[in-house]
């Protein structure tokens, strides 16, 4: 509408033609740029203040101006969240946490994808018998609040034997991944066309053939999306990660919220807030590396229902 | 010889029951194209016979041999589908090769195959292509390549043209048609395009509601339809409907609906024509003449022009007769006037006739 108003101006004796002119400062554009800049200085603000003050020896960050960035910068908070900041019982920092949450989220995540993904293959194009029924229960699986299951899986793990171990977190994940994974692949299963699912079975593919032949090579979007959502997901556990380890299997997460909240000593707030960032870091890279595929993926589920 | 032989084959989706009772025999070498409208049932029954579905009831028989039980892969069958449903992250070699080797056929012969396959089709250039760089009419040559690479004795067709444009169809159409006089093969022709039936078909197998209602050759089903319906589904434009009742002795019948009497006589029948029997009289616009003059006694009459369509080759003129419209086939060389009173003469030997409460004909 803005657009309009300007051009009346005096450009009225210009013949209109061609593309219609567009102003880099019409009341539009300074609308739409003012709302998105403020937006993102309000989501951004609490991040600088972090690495502003992770940044700070103690005594600056003492002052109190925590707006003000360092006057003199310092990676020693840095350093000592990695390495030898005190987690409860030991003092070696977050490093320790990291391997422990590497540990558990990779075997996490490849373990509830691929049985996600050929349950989804199943449940979508295999119409077997008392498919809709399973189907139902997963589903209805995903709306049960975990708090409930908690204890019950307490139990489970230890009459099996690996209460407080990884693999027992691992399992755990990987269970809990599966109804709202399942459903990610049974949907974009469902969106290919059964034509195509037909014509290899004439060819003589069987189930595993049609899956890793077919059906994997055409849902790399799929995958990617999953893979995002369960990494960061259970990166950024802290309820399981804290119910079913022991503190030399912490996750990351865990032996954050103990150096954050260590009653003794004096608050290093630098020392924090570099453990914070550090933290954060893996699923902030996983979407910078992948936000373009993630949303590409999102998308094409969408789009094919 | 039989090469696809159905018996009692029905088919039920839950409670719904897609196919009946349904009996079909299929020549070695004949190809036989299923028509009828969306939804009759036409993919199911392909389905069937590749063993895509599992049947309710009856057998199926491949070249002699009970097939009812058997994997799609072992019936010696290949498929043709409407989407080409080509995999789409496979070379167009990857897609052919694939079905090879799954079942364990050796390089060289692979290789053989392939050759031979994109030789008849010419599409040796396209080889190492993806089928999204194909264009429509090379996806769906394609995808017959695939059939062809198998070896098979039957084809199947599920309207592997009806995603093309006009023109590609009936290039394509030929195309088909050579390739089943080359092949010398069974083929199974699914399609709702009558033009595509009576073109290509050996035989032609109508289906309405999971029945067929008529199993015969293309100029039979055209020019004596078996019922009502194969009647109004076969022939563009349609056929002439006129609802009435035969008048007149045994020995020359004449067909009164109101005004109009058309003489039977020469219209060929195994049952007596019997006075006072409500029928329906059908007329292909082609079969219906226009004159200026009026033709033989009993077998024209008058009637008024409505309409002109002309449409290429030939016109189609709507005329209104006795207070019934009626359209007929002429050639577009005279434009006839709204308005224009012109004679009908109707040729009886080229009539339907059917009765009005079974619909089948007399
Ligand atoms: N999976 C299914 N479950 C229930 N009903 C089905 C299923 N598949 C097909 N049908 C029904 O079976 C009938 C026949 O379907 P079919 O696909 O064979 O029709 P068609 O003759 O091939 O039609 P078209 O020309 O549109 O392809 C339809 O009424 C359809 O609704
Ligand atoms: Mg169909």
């Amino acid at each position: 509408m803005a657009d309009v108003a300007e051009i009346s101006g005096p450009q009225t004796a210009i013949e209109p033609r061609g593309a219609r002119p567009r102003h880099a400062f019409s009341r539009r554009n300074i609308f739409i740029y003012g709302t998105l800049i403020l937006v993102a200085v309000y989501y951004l603000i609490p991040l600088y203040v972090m690495v502003v003050t992770s940044l700070k020896g103690m005594p600056e960050v003492r002052l109190g101006n925590i707006f003000s960035p360092p006057m003199e910068i310092t990676f020693e908070p840095w350093v000592k969240a990695w390495s030898s900041a005190c987690t409860g019982l030991n003092c070696d920092g977050l490093s320790r946490g990291f391997w422990n949450s590497v540990r558990i989220t990779v075997p996490s995540v490849i373990l509830s994808i691929a049985i996600a993904s050929v349950n989804g293959y199943a449940l979508a194009n295999w119409r077997f018998k008392g498919a809709d029924i399973f189907f139902t229960v997963l589903i209805v699986g995903a709306f049960i609040p975990y708090q409930v299951m908690i204890y019950p899986i307490v139990i489970l793990l230890r009459e099996i034997g690996i209460y407080g171990s990884l693999s027992g977190l691992v399992l755990v994940h990987a269970i809990f991944g599966m109804p709202i994974m399942t459903l990610l692949f049974r949907n974009y299963f469902a969106a290919v066309p059964e034509e195509l699912f037909k014509a290899a079975r004439v060819d003589g593919a069987g189930f595993w053939a049609i899956y890793l032949k077919i059906m994997l090579p055409m849902s790399l979007p799929i995958f990617v999306v999953a893979i995002i959502l369960q990494t960061t997901g259970i990166w950024n556990d802290f309820l399981f990660g804290v119910v079913y380890t022991r503190p030399d299997t912490y996750p990351m997460t865990v032996q954050l919220n103990n150096i954050v909240n260590s009653v003794q000593g004096v608050k290093e707030y630098n020392v924090n807030m570099a453990a914070t960032i550090l933290t954060g870091l893996v699923p902030l890279i996983v979407y910078f590396v992948s936000g373009r595929l993630f949303v590409r993926g999102i998308a094409a589920g969408a789009v094919k229902g | 010889m039989t090469s696809v032989s159905i018996k009692d084959l029905s088919l039920e989706f839950g409670a719904v029951s897609v196919l009946k009772d349904l009996n079909l025999d299929v020549g070695d070498g004949e190809f036989l194209v299923l028509l009828g409208p969306s939804g009759c049932g036409k993919s199911t029954l392909l389905n069937c016979i590749a063993g895509l579905l599992d049947i309710t009831d009856g057998q199926i028989f491949i070249k002699g041999k009970n097939v009812t039980w058997e994997e799609p892969k072992d019936r010696g069958i290949g498929m043709v589908f409407q989407s080409y449903a080509l995999y789409p992250q496979m070379s167009v070699r990857g897609n052919l090769t694939f079905g090879l080797k799954n079942a364990g056929v050796p390089r060289d012969e692979i290789a053989r195959r392939i050759e031979r396959a994109a030789n008849i089709l010419q599409i040796e250039p396209l080889l190492d292509r993806r089928p999204g760089q194909l264009s429509g009419g090379q996806r769906q040559r394609v995808a017959i390549g695939r059939a062809l690479v198998r070896d098979v004795d039957v084809f199947l067709f599920d309207e592997p043209l009806s995603n093309l444009d006009a023109k590609l169809r009936s290039e394509l159409r030929v195309e088909i048609k050579r390739l089943h006089q080359q092949l010398a093969n069974t083929m199974i022709y699914v399609t709702h395009d009558q033009i595509e039936a009576l073109t290509l078909a050996d035989r032609i197998a109508v289906m309405k509601g999971g029945l067929i209602q008529q199993l015969d050759e293309p100029l039979t089903i055209y020019n004596r339809p078996r019922n009502l319906f194969v009647a109004s589904f076969i022939g563009s434009p349609a056929m002439n409907f006129i609802k009435g009742e035969i008048t007149g002795t045994n020995g020359s019948p004449v067909f009164r609906a109101g005004d109009l009497t058309i003489s039977l006589a020469g219209y060929e029948t195994q049952q007596s024509l019997a006075p006072g029997h409500c029928v329906i009289l059908g007329f292909r616009p082609e079969h219906i003449t226009i004159s200026d003059v009026p033709g033989p006694a009993g077998r024209s009459c008058e009637a008024v022009v409505d309409l002109d369509e002309p449409m290429g080759a030939d016109s189609l003129v709507w005329l209104k007769v006795a207070g019934k419209a009626i359209s007929v086939r002429v050639d577009s060389g005279r434009r006839y006037q709204p308005g224009e009173k012109v004679f009908l003469i109707f040729n009886p030997a080229m009539a339907s006739l059917f009765d009005v409460a079974t619909e089948n004909r007399i």
